[in-house]
């Protein structure tokens, strides 16, 4: 990603700031500035996760695109936030401790590189809440 | 709305085409398809092209003008033409686009072309990684086998899918493949093959996953008033339907059921008039073994959760109760990702035509298709009838 | 009085063993772990550096006690191993724990000084009565080129303190510096690993300095080392810290709870901030607790603290993982996994 479109999102990817739609109450992450159940009738303010989940499907990736080719295998998951938002995310843990419903919470991790000159992007990952 | 039908076909010999380039692979197809209907480039109307992404495959946009201009509709003759993109059913889509201009009378004859050339790039897994949320999705470390292995580990979890049934759809699309000579793989291969290959994202292994493959296929299409002229085994597009869904796997209530392949699969039937029964066979989006299973129960020709048994007890393949993917699908036939929605009318037109030789569906009359664009973002879906 | 307000600490999961190094490089594991008393060090993951460790260590401290982030108007990261040469480590840590954009940032270096230092400035931030609060963080991914002697040691983690005079959780009573030019250990600009002065680095360097600072600490607050119920000094290795309290009269009791070296290995800029944090993990009102660090190049800072009754009650230690659990959790892993964490190979 270029730095500008990275930057733009860096509240929302390290603090894990999504969005509630006040008229049916969905919540989104990543966040949406219109609902789309809604639509013009939505009413989207900004909400703070307590990053506590758990995971509701997952693969170990083995063969990874270049950019993550140096963490295989690592676990990639869909993980439901407690407020509901669902998420595509790393987990970091090894690949056998991972399981349908994994509590998990989020932490602060980077998440790659633009090679080694380049800028550092950091965000929010999740490990095993025991 | 006018009917449609497909006059002509053709297709490449799809695999690792070194020798080949994007024009090439579009010459080669587009002439064969020309030839088979028929016609000369002076009649052709419009040309549509389906292509995920020439631009970061080999660096080309203009997708569209280029291939006019190497079948020889550009400099001459200044035939309209259009590149269509919506990922994986980039090449589906130019065939519906092709339909409606014919449907809605703006075009008398219209060729609808698929390409992609995917072997000159190095990372194609980052490429292809950009028919999903490229942001939110591939940037969090999906790769495409990973998120089709996550709707595989929810639909085991759910339903209770075997690793040997979800092998069954591999080894059958292999026996199809090898009786397709423009099959990417024409080898047969057997269950442990696919149980011993390399994981690639669990419980996805290297044979559940379709391969990289260079390819391209082009059919033609006019009103079927006017495919008389031109053919007397003209095929009639009984149906021609796209929907979609949330762009990220997600987003979707359930990842086991591709709801814009429920969505396309209604409205085809009641735009066809037909029912389930009635479809003799269906070339559905295997891009992962996973995939062919969600499809077949979406399109609603078998209960959810009962579609890996159905292929282990061999109804799937030809001789059984609904052949899918006769073509070899995208496991064996190749995927070049443009291609491969256009790919499939050609292999509908051949079954319907009775010219499908080895591999053919006995007394075939009506044929579908469904083309996956991503995780299910965009499915098109089209039924044909052989014309009476 | 000015203090510490609250505080966390972050060590990854995975250490290798000295005897792994060893192993490796055809040594005397024995003879390696009985003269440095270091038996094993933490280790990063793949997506670990300085900056995330600053960030879970300073989350760690916020989530132990309600701070009103946007009071926060300093960040100071002090490392050897800022993730950029240029580009401070200290605003993603603002970021990531809300305090941006009305704050000022910087990043420190002084070797293994630098956490200290930042604790120093944040000091004199706050009672001069610029700010409520200011962040001093202490973390490294320590550098030591493969086969030095710094291998066996170079170690990852840090600690995070929330500086303040509102109801410290331990007062701050005194600190001072010694420093002097001194080239014990260095790494010149561009250079992946630091060099090092060899035995000179003891004497002149950090014996000089650590007794130095200590005593001049001491006698300013007219204080003996038995007014001190622990003491915290860098950790290069374990035999330093220990020669150098026997010598200034502290005992083994005083220096056993915040010497973690021989089970974390040397974490260079976040050694003394993470004894401390292991020591106000067990600390009680009243206890006084004497610091020492020390950054080569040369220099030491002291510091006079004393537990107050708000570590009981003002803030909740248990919504953090104190250091002595993430000691425990522990994976580990062989020199060529290692080496593949700490990106030491080029692919």
């Amino acid at each position: 990603m270029t730095v500008a479109r990275f930057w733009r999102r860096i509240p929302q990817r390290y603090n894990l700031i999504g969005t509630k739609c006040e008229t049916c109450g969905h919540v989104f992450f990543p966040p949406r500035a219109f609902c789309p159940h809604c639509r013009r009738g939505g009413d989207l303010h900004e909400i703070q996760f307590s990053g506590k989940g758990k995971v509701l499907t997952f693969s170990i990736v083995h063969s990874a695109s270049d950019q993550y080719a140096e963490q295989k295998p690592y676990v990639l998951a869909i993980i439901e936030l407690e407020e509901g938002a669902r998420m595509t995310t790393h987990i970091v843990c090894e690949p056998d401790e991972v399981y349908i419903g994994m509590p998990v919470k989020s932490v602060f991790r980077v998440l790659d590189a633009e090679g080694a000159d380049g800028v550092i992007h950091y965000g929010t990952k999740f490990v095993p809440d025991e | 709305m006018v009917e449609v039908a497909v006059i002509g076909a053709g297709m490449t010999k799809f695999g690792e085409r070194w020798d080949a380039s994007l024009r090439d692979l579009c010459t080669e197809a587009g002439v064969s398809a020309l030839e088979d209907a028929n016609v000369s480039g002076e009649q052709i109307d419009a040309l549509f092209v389906g292509s995920m992404s020439a631009g970061r495959f080999i660096g080309q946009e203009h997708v569209g003008a280029l291939v006019a201009d190497y079948v020889g509709l550009g400099g001459d003759l200044h035939t309209p033409a259009t590149r269509v993109e919506a990922a994986c059913a980039s090449g589906g889509l130019a065939f519906r686009q092709a339909v409606a201009a014919v449907a809605s009378g703006m075009s008398d004859i219209v060729i609808a072309a698929g390409v992609e050339k995917m072997t000159d790039v190095g990372d194609a897994t980052d490429v292809l990684a950009g028919a999903a949320d490229r942001e939110w999705e591939s940037f969090a470390g999906a790769t495409f086998p990973g998120l089709y292995a996550m709707i595989a580990c929810d639909y085991m979890n759910k339903y209770g899918l075997t690793r040997e049934e979800l092998a069954q759809v591999a080894v059958k699309n292999h026996y199809h493949g090898a009786r397709n000579p423009y099959a990417h793989f024409q080898n047969e291969i057997s269950q442990s093959t696919v149980m011993n290959s390399t994981m690639v994202a669990s419980p996805l292994r290297l044979f559940d996953c379709s391969p990289v493959s260079d390819g391209a296929a082009a059919v033609v299409v006019c009103s079927l008033e006017k495919a008389r002229e031109f053919t007397d085994t003209p095929i009639t597009v009984l149906a021609s339907a796209q929907a979609g869904d949330t762009i990220a796997l997600h987003d979707r209530p359930d990842f086991s059921t591709m709801g814009a392949t429920v969505a396309a699969g209604r409205k085809a039937f009641a735009q066809a008039k037909i029912e389930h029964k009635d479809v003799d066979f269906v070339e559905v989006h295997d891009c992962f073994t996973i995939a062919e299973l969600c499809a077949i129960e979406d399109l609603g020709f078998v209960p959810k959760g009962t579609a890996g048994k159905f292929t282990a007890e061999g109804e799937t393949q030809i001789g059984g109760k609904l052949p899918v993917n006769t073509s070899g699908g995208l496991k064996a036939c190749g995927h070049p990702v443009g291609a491969t929605g256009i790919k499939q009318v050609w292999e509908v037109v051949q079954q319907l035509r009775g010219e499908a030789g080895r591999r053919q569906v006995d007394g075939a009359e009506i044929g579908m298709t469904q083309n996956v664009g991503g995780t299910g973002a965009t499915v098109v879906s089209h039924i044909f009838r052989r014309a009476c | 009085m000015v203090g510490i307000i609250t505080y966390g600490a972050y060590i990854p999961r995975y250490r290798i063993k000295v005897e792994e190094i060893a192993r490796v490089w055809g040594a005397n594991a024995a003879e390696i772990s009985g003269g440095l008393g270091v038996f094993e060090k933490a280790v990063p993951d793949y997506d670990e550096n300085t900056a995330t460790f600053a960030v879970e260590a300073a989350r760690a401290a916020l989530a132990r006690r309600s701070v009103d982030v946007s009071e926060i108007r300093a960040v100071y990261v002090g490392s050897e191993s800022h993730p950029y040469a240029v580009k401070p480590t200290a605003v993603t840590v603002g970021e990531a724990i809300g305090a941006t954009p009305v704050m000022t940032a910087a990043d420190y270096e002084f070797a293994c000084k630098a956490g200290t230092a930042a604790i120093q400035t944040s000091m004199g931030l706050v009672a001069s009565g610029m700010m409520k609060y200011a962040v001093a963080v202490g973390a490294d991914t320590a550098q030591g080129a493969p086969g030095d002697a710094l291998e066996y040691t170079a170690a990852a983690g840090g600690a995070a303190y929330v500086i303040g005079n509102d109801d410290p959780i331990a007062e701050i009573n005194e600190t001072c510096s010694f420093t002097s030019d001194t080239p014990d250990f260095w790494r010149r600009e561009g250079e992946d690993y630091p060099r090092h002065g060899g035995r000179f680095s003891g004497e002149p360097g950090y014996f000089k300095h650590v007794e130095s600072a200590a005593k001049m600490m001491m006698e300013r607050r007219g204080t003996r080392p038995s007014d001190y119920d622990y003491a915290v000094f860098h950790q290069p290795n374990a035999k330093f810290p220990q020669k150098a309290a026997k010598s200034l009269g502290f005992t083994a009791e005083q220096i056993k709870p915040g010497l973690l070296v021989p089970r974390l290995g040397n974490t260079y800029s976040g050694a003394v901030p993470l004894g401390l944090a292991a020591v106000l993990d067990i600390a009680k009102p009243g206890d006084r607790i004497f610091v020492t660090s020390y950054g080569s190049g040369a220099g030491s800072d002291s510091f006079d603290i004393t537990v107050t009754e708000a570590i009981l009650d003002k803030i909740d230690r248990s919504r953090a993982p104190s250091v002595e659990s993430m000691l425990n959790k522990k994976k580990y892993l062989d020199y060529a996994v290692y080496a593949r964490h700490k990106g030491k190979i080029k692919v």
